[in-house]
This record gives structure tokens, sequence and C-alpha cells, in this order.
């Protein structure tokens, strides 16, 4: 029942939205919508702390500690970027980049992206998952090229084309998936795809074709999470679409995408152990985290710049998720929590911040703490959390993610340091200028919603200080469940 | 089994039809021939997928061919005719660079699907194992394709082409997914057309062609 309705209202907000998109009260309406999405979630995980995981709609569903608190996290993300977005858009309606019919399509899409990630997390079924994750992709498109200008086609395009490929990739590896196991559990039906009674199996089913097909599938939504090599749609999309966008971008769909992943992992890994998938997710991780950390250096847009720094914190949590163990995975899964409430929250004042000064380019933006002292001091404190920054969470769960690796594999540690170092230094030198110096730029026209920002990072700071011991335990029995 | 010998035997003719038509995409220059042949790889599809289902005796299996005859022999190619209608691109003709080039690189591409396929056709057990190697080729080659590539209209055609190279493989390895999946994806699949079928119409709009070099200029400096 609680699952229906953290599915059903944000289809249903998509189709009112479809309708009643253009109006006035639209901001309204889709805020509303995605208060009513949080509270249905807020049930489910009530429910599933009174009654353990749970299974429903013929086994279709489940929920367990692993992905309840995402859906919690995507519902709250989701209704946050909403309030932020209300302002935000009317902004830019009254700058003339946005028009009342391209409105109705943003409110709309946005509340199908947001039931598209709810479902992909929900099912139980791989082949659902399959065509969730497609399905966010195609709601966001449009979204990307919003703005109909050059770059944003062209980004639209690439994350087109790009993320299509990657994922008809996952789709070779859930057929793969499902050609094993057919072997280990018969062609019941629906049941041979449902990740329970996979998990239920993993130890016969056929190694060779399990270690395949890990393969195609991490490359194919590794290429959603934003791994490099295949990270090229991500900084563009960032940069192009609307902030709000780019927000839930990198707050909740990159998160979607690597659950994905490690979901498959749990399954690969029961056939053919932890070295091979550990190693591959280690080495995709250290190698986007140490390349995003040096693409930062090169960048002159402030969204670019922190879409850069998303791939290098998911490659983090992809290798902390690689050293496997309840500590890793128990940071890796922080981080994950962390790293959404941070970077939303930079994306908000990032978002504010450029349109004060008219330019996305960083050298365009100066004295933010002049002009508006809460954006300013919203983007700074956001960049200092972000940089791991005690006493931060993202401090908490780097260092967790740093000791452990230093204890079990030490030659990873350099690579680790550089990039945090790397990513440390080229930040900080880009948004100290922005935030403080001189400006004359005028203040806002709509007064900016940056409550989100700032109960975000509060949040943040809470985790780092001070762990409600509840969800400590729920973290652990999620890190359990991945092994 | 005689009977499902000549099943047999019709199979791999299909499955050997599929491969010289991603070929034939692979060389074709006009984007009205490229979409013939994409419908033309769904009628071979629709046929392969029919005889599986009789001689399996798997009635969903009737479904999806029924829904790869709807969607990829009729529904569209009519959509992709009618959207280059629209934009006036039906005479558009690509340059192709070194199309010898292009043509080792497939065969290359065929020669390593086969290797990767040999282990799970030994392992499978559907009347169809042989042809996953094909099925994986033809993913391949659609990739190629997508690459070697400069036109918009092209590279959908590519992309689906690919599908049809996975849904090919889902039917060889495992005799299809099961139709619930088969479904979404088909309804991705089509959703996917309508979005970039607004989307082309934005991006001659802005760029006043459908030539992906102009989508270059987003780069690293």
């Amino acid at each position: 029942m609680e699952i229906l309705m953290v599915l059903g209202l944000p289809l249903l907000g998509a189709a009112l939205l479809a309708v009643f998109g253009a109006r006035r009260f639209a901001a309204e309406l889709n805020a509303g919508m995605s208060l009513a999405t949080l509270i249905a979630a807020s049930f489910l995980v009530l429910r599933v702390i009174r009654h353990g995981p749970l299974l429903a709609g013929h086994e279709q569903f489940f929920v367990d500690p692993f992905n309840v608190f995402l859906v919690a996290l995507t519902a709250f993300v989701g209704f946050t970027t909403a309030l932020f977005s209300r302002p935000y858009m009317r902004i830019e309606e009254h700058h003339g980049r946005l028009n009342p019919r391209r409105l109705r399509l943003y409110h709309s899409m946005y509340q199908l992206f947001m039931a598209a990630m709810l479902l992909a997390l929900l099912t139980n079924n791989m082949g659902l998952l399959w065509v969730a994750m497609e399905a966010a992709t195609l709601s966001t498109v449009l979204l990307v090229s919003l703005y109909r200008t050059r770059a944003s086609l062209e980004a639209a395009w690439k994350y087109f084309i790009l993320c299509g490929v990657g994922i008809a990739q996952a789709l070779f590896g859930t057929i793969l998936l499902y050609f094993a196991a057919e072997k280990a559990l018969g062609r019941e039906g629906m049941t041979a795809l449902l990740w329970t009674h996979l998990n239920a199996v993993k130890g016969q089913l056929e190694p060779r074709v399990l270690g395949l097909a890990f393969v195609f599938l991490l490359v194919g939504y590794g290429t959603k999470v934003g791994l490099a090599p295949l990270h090229n749609w991500l900084p563009d999309a960032h940069a192009e679409g609307p902030t709000p966008v780019s927000a839930v971008l990198s707050g909740l769909l990159l998160n979607v995408a690597l659950y994905a992943v490690i979901r498959c992992k749990v399954l690969v890994e029961g056939s053919i152990g932890h070295v091979l998938p550990g190693r591959m997710l280690m080495t995709f991780g250290l190698l986007s985290a140490v390349l995003g950390a040096f693409f930062i250096w090169r960048q002159r847009d402030i969204k670019r710049l922190f879409g850069y720094s998303s791939i290098e914190h998911m490659g983090i949590i992809t290798f902390a998720f690689g050293l496997g163990g309840p500590v890793a995975n128990f940071a890796a899964l922080l981080h994950m929590t962390v790293h959404s409430l941070t970077k939303s929250s930079i994306f908000f004042t990032a978002g504010h911040a450029s349109q004060t000064a008219g330019t996305q380019q960083m050298d365009g933006i100066r004295g933010l703490v002049g002009i508006s002292p809460t954006i300013g001091w919203g983007l700074m404190l956001g960049s200092l959390s972000i940089l791991g920054m005690p006493p931060f969470g993202v401090f908490a769960s780097e260092f967790l993610i740093l000791t452990t690796a230093m204890r079990e594999h030490p030659w990873t540690t350099p690579f680790l340091l550089i990039a945090l170092g790397v990513a440390f230094a080229g930040i900080f030198s880009r948004v100290q200028p922005m935030v403080f110096g001189e400006s004359d730029a005028p203040p806002l026209p709509h007064s900016p919603a940056l409550l989100p920002v700032f109960v975000h990072l509060g949040m943040v700071l809470l985790l780092g200080v001070y762990m409600p011991a509840a969800l400590a335990e729920w973290y652990r029995a999620a890190a359990r469940l991945i092994g | 089994m005689h009977h499902s010998e000549l099943i047999a035997q019709l199979l791999k003719v299909l499955a050997a039809g599929l491969l010289l038509i991603s070929f034939a995409m692979l060389a074709s220059r006009r984007t009205q021939q490229l979409i013939t042949l994409f419908a033309w790889q769904g009628a071979m599809l629709f046929v392969s997928t029919c005889l599986v289902a009789y001689s399996s005796g798997l009635t969903e299996m009737y479904y999806s061919a029924g829904l790869t005859l709807l969607l990829k022999v009729i529904a569209l190619p009519w959509i992709l005719h009618r959207l280059i209608h629209r934009l006036g691109a039906q005479w558009d003709s690509e340059q192709l660079v070194n199309v010898p080039t292009t043509m080792m690189a497939g065969l290359a591409l065929v020669i390593f699907a086969f290797g990767l396929a040999q282990p799970i056709t030994s392992m499978a057990t559907t009347i169809t194992r042989h042809t996953l190697g094909i099925a994986l080729a033809v993913i391949l080659l659609a990739f190629l394709m997508m690459i070697t590539r400069r036109k918009a209209v092209t590279q959908v055609i590519g992309f689906l082409a690919m599908e049809n190279g996975l849904f090919f493989a889902a039917t060889s390895a495992t005799y299809g997914m099961p139709m619930v999946i088969e479904l979404g994806i088909a309804l991705d699949l089509l959703v996917g057309v309508f979005i970039l079928g607004i989307f082309f119409f934005q991006i001659r709009e802005q760029f006043d062609s459908l030539d992906l070099s102009n989508l270059e200029s987003l780069k690293e400096d």
C-alpha cells in the first residue's frame, strides 16, 4: 500500500502537471506533490522500521535496509529541490530564458523522473530495474535541453546517446543474468529475475556467465554513475540543464545508478567470489576519483566544476564498495547520503550565484557575500563540507574509507590522497574569490528559497558529529546485506 | 525430428540475413534506405521469433513476435519516415569515410563476437543457441555504425538496430525475456523515439541541419 502511494503520487503529479504545468500555481503543485511523496515514503520507512523488510505485489516490489534509506533520501531531496526550484524557475522566467510551455514540460518531467527513480529503487525485478533506469534517462533528456540553446542541445544529445548505449550494455548484462537464472530457477513466469530469488540461489548461478554479465552491467549502469572513462556526458548535462535538474541528477540519479550496480554485485559475488567484482569497482572508482579531481582544475564554469566533483565523489563511493566488508560498505552508504545532501545544496547556491552574476563563468561571479550573505555563506559552507572538512559528515565517511583502504590495500592510499588533495585545492581556490571580494551586481527579482540549503548542510553536520543509533544500525544492516 | 531440423536451418538462414542487413546498414548512405533496412531487420526478427515460438511451443513468444511486428516493422519505421519527411531530410545522404576500413573493422567485430559468445553457447539449451554469436555481432555492428556516422537520424537508427540485436540475443539465449519486461522495453523504445523526434526539430531549429559535427563545441580545453 505504501509502496503504491510512493510510486503513484509522482505519477499522478506528472499527469496533473502535464495539464496544469503552465499555470501560476504549477511550482506550488510540484512542491506539494513532492511533499506528498515524501510523506508516503516516511510511512514506508516507519513500516519497515516496525515490521522489518517487506515484499509486495506478487514479490515484484521489495524494501530492505539497503533501498529504504535511498527511497527516503530520494523523496526528501526531491521535495527540497522542488522547494528550491519554485523561486529559481520564476527568476529564470523573469530573465526570459523560459516560457510557461517549457515550465509545463519541466514540472511534468520532474515528477516523472522522481517516479522512475523510485521505481528503480523499489522493484525486486532486475528487468524492471533496467526499464526504470532507461525511463529515468528519457525523462531527463528534454530537461537538459530545456533552454534550447546550442550548448544545451548538444549536452542533451550526448547524454542521450552515451547513456543509451551504456544502458544497452546493461540490458545485455541483464539478459545474461536471466540466462544464468533460468538454469537455476527454471522458467516459471516472472520469478527468475526477482532479486530476492536470485539472491537465495546465487551460489548455484553459473560463474562464467555471471562474470561476463557483471562486466556488461558495470559498464552499462556505470555510465550513468559517471564513472571514468564513461563520464563524458555528466559535466555537460550538469552545466547546461537548469539547476534543479543538475541538483537531482547529481544528488539522486547517480546514487540510483550506483544502487543498481551494487545490487548486481551482491549477486555476482555470491557466484564468483569477491575478488574480481571488488577489484573492478576499485579500479573504476580510483580512476574516476583521480581523473575527476584533476579535471576540476581546468573548469571555468561553476556547474561543470561541481559536476566533476560529483565524478570524483562517485568514484570514492564506488571504490569503497569495491573494498567491501562492513566498515567500507558502511562508509560508502554514509558517503552516498552526505554527498547527495551536500551536492544538491551546492547546486542550489551555485544556481542562484550564477543568476545573480548573470553568468555561470566563475570569473564573472564575485563578492557573493556582499550581495546576499545566505547565498555566499551557503556556497562556502557547502564547499567546505564537500571537501571533507570536519565536523561535516563527509569527513567521517572519507576518513573511514581512507583508513580501511590503508589497512587492506595500502597501495591505493596515495591515489586517494592525491584525489582528495587536488580536489580540495582546486575547489577552494575557485570558491574563495567567488564568495568574498567586491561586486556591484543587483539583487535577484524574487527572493531565493535557501532554507533547503541550510537544512541539508545541517543534516550533514549532524551526521558528522552525532549519528543517531537507529540510523547507524540501519546503515550497518544495509552494509551486512551488501557483504 | 526432421521438422525441427528444418526449423533450425531456417533460423540460421534468418540469422545470417540479420547479419547481412547489419553490414548493409554500415555501408548505406541514404537515410531512407537505412529506415527500409531497419524495417527488414525487424521483419526477420519477427519471422525468427515466430519460428522459435512454434518449435518451443511457448505462447508468450507469439506475443513478443507480435510486439516486434507492430513496433519494429510498422510503428518505428513509419514514425521515422514521417519524421524525415517533415524535416525534409528524406533525400539526405552522407559522405561515408573509408567504407573498406569500416567493413574490415566490422569483420573483426564479428569474429570477436563469436569468441565472446562461445562459452555461453556451449551452455545454452535453446534451439537458437548457435545464433547468439550473430546477435552479439549485430549489437557490435550497430555500435560501430553509431561511432562512424555523423547524422543524428543515422545514430538513432544505429541505436534501434542495437536494440534489435539485444532482442535477438534474448531469444537466442533464453527464448526471450519475461513478457512484462519486454513490454517495458518496447515502451521505453517508443517513448525514446518520440522524444528524439521532438529533439530533431530542436536541433534543426538551432543549427539548420541534422549534422552532428555542429554539436562539438562542448569540449574540455
